[in-house]
This record gives C-alpha cells, structure tokens and sequence, in this order.
C-alpha cells in the first residue's frame, strides 16, 4: 500500500463521513463507529482504534469533520490525556478496559499530580501507596484537580519507596474515584470560582492491576501525560465551540461541554480578552488618549507576534522540518499577553476597575479578567519553570544544580508549612 | 499568508550566510567603519557579481533578479547579522523601491538596471533636518524654470548620501503642505549647486549625509505632484525592509551573549549556570524570535502587497526596533566589562540597533501609525 498523503487521507475522511455522518445518531453510538472506522484518533495504532497515520495529517481528518458538522471522540477534559498515558504505558487489559470509554465519554478522569507541598517540583510528591495484603493502599493529599468532583477515574502519582532517590520511588496508578477513602472538596480561588479541587486519600484501595508500567517507574508515565498535557491535550482551547446546530448528537455534546466546561466558564478572562480591547478603548473614548493608544498598539503588537509564532511553528511542523525555538514559547508568551492585556483593560477602564459583579463593566467580564490573569502565568508550569525548559533544553544552557536527586527521597528537605 | 520558508529561501539563506560570514567578518566591518565612505566600491561590485544582491526584487525586466519581498527580507536579515558595510538599504531597499513606485516605464527602464549591477550607488534624500519620517516633514521645494526643475532645501539623515552616484529626492511644490504637491526627482551626486558633507554618526556602520541643494537642476520621477502615494509606500515597503535587518542583528547579538555566558567561568562556574543568567536568554529568545515572526509576516505581506500592509509593516518596525535594543542592552550587560569596551565587538550591533531605531521612526511613531491603519 503507498504512504498516506493529505489528499489521500482526506479523501478516504471525507468518504467516510459522508457515508456514515447523522446528527440524530446518539452521541456514544457514533463516537463508537469513529472509533472502530479509525477515525477518531487517526495517529493511534490500527490495533487501538487508529491508522497509524502521522500526527501532521490528524489535522486534515480534523478539517473534514469540521467541514461536515461531524462530532469527534471525546476530547474535553483530561479524558485524552489518561488515554494517551495509557496507551504509551498501559497493559493491554488495561487498554481493553479504559481507552473505548474514554473516546466516547463515557468516562470522565481526572489527574492526580500536584500535592500542596509538591508544585512546580511535581516528583517531590508524598502521597504514599503502600502495598498491604493484595491491594494498594493510598494515604495522602493532592490539589488542583480538575474536574474530580465529577470523574470515574483518577490517574494517581505516589510515592512506594522513600529509601530511593524521589524520582524511582514513584509509581503510578489508575485509581477508582468512587469509593469511600477518596474525599472531594473544591478549592475556592481568588477570583471566587471553585474550578479544581483538593482530593484528601485515607486508606483508598487500589487494586494490584491498576499499577500502569512497573513499580518505580511512575515518574517516566507522569511525564508522557505532562507532554501532551503541554500539547494541549487537556483540550482545554476546545471547551465551549460547542456549536448551535441542531440535531440530537448535539445536543447530548452540549450537555456533555457544558458540565465540564462550567466550573472554567472564566478561562477565556484568565488569557487577557484581548478582543475586547479595541471595542471598549472606541466605547469609553479612551482610544483617543495617545498614552492608552500605545499601550494598546503593544499589546496587539505582542499579541499577534505570538499568534504568527505558533503559526510559525505549526508551518514547521507540517513542512516535517524539526522543531525550531519557536515551538517552545507559547506558554511563556501567553503570560506576557495576559499581563499587557489586563494592564490594557485597566487603563481604558478607569475607576470602574476598582468595581466587580454587575457594578463592573461588560457584567463583571472586565473585573473577572483583572482577577484571573495571574493563573496563567502559573497553572501548567509557572513562567519560571517555562525559562528552565527553554534555556536548558533549547539553548542547551546548564542545567539548574540539584541537591535533591542523589539520596534517599526521606533525606531531601521538604515543606514543614504547606 | 506565508509562515515558513521554502527549501530553495533556507538554501538561499545558508548560501548567503556563510559568503557573508567569509566577507564582513567583524575586522572587515571595523576596516570599513573607519573610512569615510564606509564601504567598498570593488568589493561591493564584486560580490554583487557573485550573488547578485543588489537586484534581488528588482523584476527581471528592468535588469533584476524579480524576487519578492521574502527573498529581499532574507538578503536583509543576513547582511543585518553580518553588519554589512554596504551601501545596499540606501540604493537596492530605497532608491530602487521609490523608482520602482514613482518612476515611469521609461525612467525604470533606464534608472533601475545599473542600480541592479551595482554600477551606479543611489539613494533617497527625504528626511530634513526636522527629523519627521513623512510627509508633513518635507520643505525642500522644487520650482519650475523654463521647463527645467530646480530643488532648493537641506535633506539630512540620507543613507550614504555623502557617496551616491545618483540622489532620488522628495521635494514639494511651493505653497503646499502634507501629501499635496510632493514629486520625486533624480539628481547625480555631482550635481552642481549641490553640497554633501558626511555626517557624524553614532553608528559608524552605516554612514549619513547632510546634503545642500540650491538651485539644483532635476529630473522629474514619475508625475509631477502625485508623489505622495508612492512616497508612502515606499516608507512602508522601507519599514519592513529595516525590521528583517533589525532582527538578523539581534539573533546575532543573542546568539553572542549565550556563547559568552557559556565561557565565562565566575564563582568556580560558567555564568550560563546562573538561573538569572539562564532566564534572561529565556526572555531574549523571546523577543527575537516574536520580532523575527513580525517581521517575517510583514515580508509576506509586502511580498503579496496584502492590504493589511501598511499595519504590519509599522508592527514589525516598533517590534524589531524594540527587539533589537532590548537585545544589544542585555547583551552588552551579560558581557559585563568587556561588553563595554571598544574591542569587544557587541557595541557595533548595539550601535546599529540604537540608530535602526530611529531611522525611518521610532517604535512610538509606528505605534500611532499601526493604530490608525487599523481605524483605532
């Protein structure tokens, strides 16, 4: 058979959905025919319900989906991220088990990562999993999880040795979020919203088949969830396109968008509204100060700098050139735009800046950006781990000294106050 | 819009940047700062030979290599990051641009092939002592006498105006203001009633002129008073032009500073071990390649004349003017000392960066100018 191009995978699409797309099917029904077509995750093995295509033409599957109105698996929430870890470094039961209902949605997830004492520095992590009689047993606490108060399952980070050095005595396991040792309770931010969660572990039970790769290696399966957490996986762009056309499959997408996307409804503020801009510096007159005018002209000036870079990038990527330093500054440069942005809103607001709720312009809008723009710069890796990454694994500058990584995790100073 | 180069531009790009790397090393560029010209007539005509640089977007039919706008930005940012001493931005970036949107058929086809060869060195006398970068800022008139044109006023800041062979000038006619009456005229660098002096300049890499003309006869570019159209374009096209040089500078200058921290030891360690050291790369990684994406994406523009042209341009000229400086400030600081010295090289970047940033208008100016492009 000859190599997949664009035009012979967009043609095989796009028959494909032709022949198969109804907007009155059910939601599980039809992601379930994507599945077994190939089609919902066309980069995935043929064996687990993909083609084996590369990562560049997923775009183009994507494109026809998007031209037909047709609905994907389930990519909303950290659903794709526990099917992407699993499929990397799950058993094959654990495969059979967990990645068809993930791609329908059947099964929400959440990730079981940072800990109150454990941030930027996530392999500090002293959530313990001790192995007692034919289970494992969870003790400990994790923080800002999303989506936990309404997840199945729970993708755990825990330490089972502290006579190793921190990163080999982690391991990692998939956790039942529905039994009595799992406690949820939402974390209030400053901005008033409860979007994550802390989840508290007194005794939780984890069966022995839940460990994903070998006791030990937790660290290495953490990383691949980051990875595509990095690349955006978490499909956190994707909440709220949900789109007004008709039909039932809509609608049941809806109300699948809805309950996830409502603890994050904020999300958009937390990047800086940058679209607003121009519209309320014309509504207040404030477009006529030439002070505020350059402020603005910067922040555009930022804003589509960053916007052609990722382009860049993109253009990169499906060229198959390798990745330049382009690739590697979105994260970072989105914390600058949040920043110019909120400055921005605050000059051509004025006094009411000082105002929030409905008291606030735009209903609050403009109130809920000031306070929520300085998530961005640390949900996802804090501005100052996003310069680590880049000048050590772009620049190829030294890496920072460690006091942490040659003794036994229970030697390393950790947090008396958390 | 074009986000990426194509295989032929990157070797292009590679070709022309080890030929340069070979020619304009730094002691080249201190031997050429040093004369008064600034540059060198054989060896510009020489390599113009080889690579045919100087005719890069002239179209193939006035004698040039018919390349757009992306091909010249390239050509730009790789002489921006050898430092270049070559007249080139004065006569291929703005003499051979103006004549290209002022000239008629006739006068392109005459002008423009010896500027394509290198034969003849032009340049554009527009700015006046009042150091405005648009058409409000021009006086030098241009009064008719017997069918014959003659100029009269001061031009100032001209791109190697003191060694051109051929001056294209912006003048007005008397009794007018702003875009009204401007035309476009060409006067050999010889001209009589014409006097050139060589300016002091901070930034001895690229030379200036102040340049007299009192009753100077000229040829008349193109339609008499319909010059304002092409002058602004030509500004805009000439903004672009400056921002892919500007950004060749600056990735040079933050390529430097990482080599440097990479050497030297303090404290028993190499500084680029130093978090502090490490994060502000970060930060100059940054703003390079944001300025390179700006200026990049308004070679594209300028290349398909896209109508978002005139916003773009003045985004990639504050972008890059900014990136530049930012740059050559933090370069000059990771060097410490040395990075203040005469010796040490970093200073002729720092030097073109601080003048780029003035030439053709400050971030500000282009600021206000993106703004208004953009209805605001």
């Amino acid at each position: 058979m000859s190599e997949p191009t664009e035009a012979s995978v967009r043609a095989e699409a796009r028959a494909w959905l032709e022949a198969n797309w109804n907007p009155d099917r059910g939601l599980v029904e039809w992601r379930n025919m994507v599945i077994d077509s190939g089609w919902g995750v066309p980069s995935w093995p043929k064996e687990w319900y993909g083609r084996d295509l590369p990562l560049a033409l997923e775009r183009v599957v994507e494109e026809e989906m998007a031209r037909i109105g047709a609905v994907g698996v389930a990519k909303a929430g950290i659903r794709r991220l526990a099917a992407a870890t699993l499929l990397a470094h799950g058993t094959d039961a654990q495969k059979e088990k967990y990645l068809r209902r993930s791609l329908t949605g059947e099964d929400t997830w959440c990730q079981l990562f940072s800990e109150p004492g454990s941030g930027s520095d996530l392999a500090g992590a002293t959530t313990r999993a001790e192995f007692k009689g034919n289970r494992w047993v969870i003790n400990g606490q994790k923080v800002w999880t999303t989506s936990a108060h309404h997840a199945d399952w729970g993708l755990l980070l825990a330490r089972t040795d502290s006579n190793v050095p921190k990163h080999q005595g982690l391991s990692y396991f998939v956790i039942d979020i529905h039994q009595p040792g799992v406690q949820v309770h939402p974390l209030r931010q400053m901005n008033g919203h409860a979007s994550f969660n802390q989840v508290f572990f007194t005794d939780a039970e984890v069966p022995p088949e839940n460990l994903v790769a070998q006791v030990g290696r937790g660290w290495a399966v953490a990383t691949t969830t980051l990875m595509h957490e990095r690349r955006g996986a978490d499909g956190v762009g994707r909440w709220g396109q949900s789109s007004n056309r008709q039909g039932r499959i809509y609608d049941e997408e809806r109300a699948e968008n809805a309950t996830i996307i409502e603890p994050y409804k904020w999300y958009p503020q937390r990047a800086g509204r940058v679209d607003l801009v121009i519209e309320r510096a014309k509504a207040t007159g404030r477009n006529t100060d030439p002070v505020v005018r350059q402020e603005i002209a910067k922040l555009l000036t930022l804003s589509k700098a960053a916007e052609w870079t990722a382009l860049r990038a993109r253009a990169a990527q499906m060229q198959g050139k390798p990745q330049g330093p382009e690739g590697s500054l979105g994260k970072l440069v989105s914390s600058h735009v949040a920043r110019a942005a909120a400055h921005v809103h605050t000059l051509i607001t004025g006094a009411d800046a000082m105002l929030t709720g409905e008291d606030s312009p735009m209903g609050g809008v403009i109130a809920e950006i000031l306070v929520s723009v300085p998530a961005g710069s640390i949900a996802g890796g804090t501005d100052e781990i996003q310069r680590n990454i880049i000048s050590e694994r772009v620049l190829g500058m030294p890496k920072e000294p460690r006091t942490d990584n040659d003794r036994p995790f229970r030697d390393v100073p950790k947090n008396l106050v958390v | 819009m074009q986000f990426s180069f194509t295989s032929e531009q990157e070797e292009f790009r590679s070709v022309l940047r080890r030929f340069l790397e070979e020619k304009s090393p730094p002691t080249a560029v201190r031997r050429l700062m040093e004369t008064d010209t600034g540059w060198d007539r054989d060896s510009w005509r020489e390599l113009n030979q080889q690579l045919g640089l100087s005719a890069v977007h002239i179209p193939e039919v006035y004698g040039g290599q018919g390349f757009g706008y992306v091909e010249l930005g390239i050509v730009l940012e790789e002489m921006g990051r050898a430092l270049l001493c070559a007249p080139f931005f004065a006569s291929t970036a703005l003499a051979a641009t103006a004549i290209l949107n002022a000239g008629t058929e006739a006068q392109k086809r005459a002008l423009l092939p010896p500027i394509a060869d290198a034969d003849t060195i032009a340049t554009l006398a527009f700015t006046e002592p009042n150091g405005r970068w648009d058409a409000t800022g021009i006086e030098t008139t241009a009064t008719t006498e017997g069918g014959r044109f003659r100029l009269n006023g001061v031009k100032s800041f001209v791109l190697d105006g003191h060694t051109a062979d051929l001056i294209v000038v912006v003048a007005r006619r008397p009794g007018t203001a702003g875009d009204e009456g401007l035309s476009f005229f060409t006067v050999p660098g010889d001209a009589a009633g014409l006097t050139r002096r060589a300016l002091k300049v901070l930034d001895p890499t690229r030379k200036q002129a102040l340049l007299e003309f009192r009753s100077v006869e000229a040829e008349l570019l193109g339609e008499e008073g319909a010059g304002a159209a092409p002058f602004t374009k030509t500004l805009t096209q000439a903004a672009v032009c400056l921002a892919n040089e500007m950004v060749g500078g600056a990735e040079r200058l933050r390529q430097s500073a990482l080599d440097y921290a990479n050497l030297r030891v303090q404290f028993g360690r190499t500084i680029a071990s130093f978090q502090s050291m490490k994060h502000k790369q970060a930060d100059m990684l940054v703003d390079v390649e944001l300025a390179k994406s700006a200026a990049y994406c308004a070679a594209a523009a300028a290349a398909e004349d896209d109508p978002e042209l005139p916003a773009l341009a003045s985004l990639a000229k504050a972008c890059a003017s900014d990136a530049y400086m930012q740059t050559a400030i933090h370069t000059i600081q990771i060097h410490g000392g040395i990075g203040f010295t005469w010796d040490n090289d970093t200073h002729l970047w720092f030097k073109r960066a601080k003048s780029s940033e003035v030439f053709l208008g400050d971030p500000t100016w282009h600021r206000e100018l993106m703004m208004r492009a953009w209805g605001v």
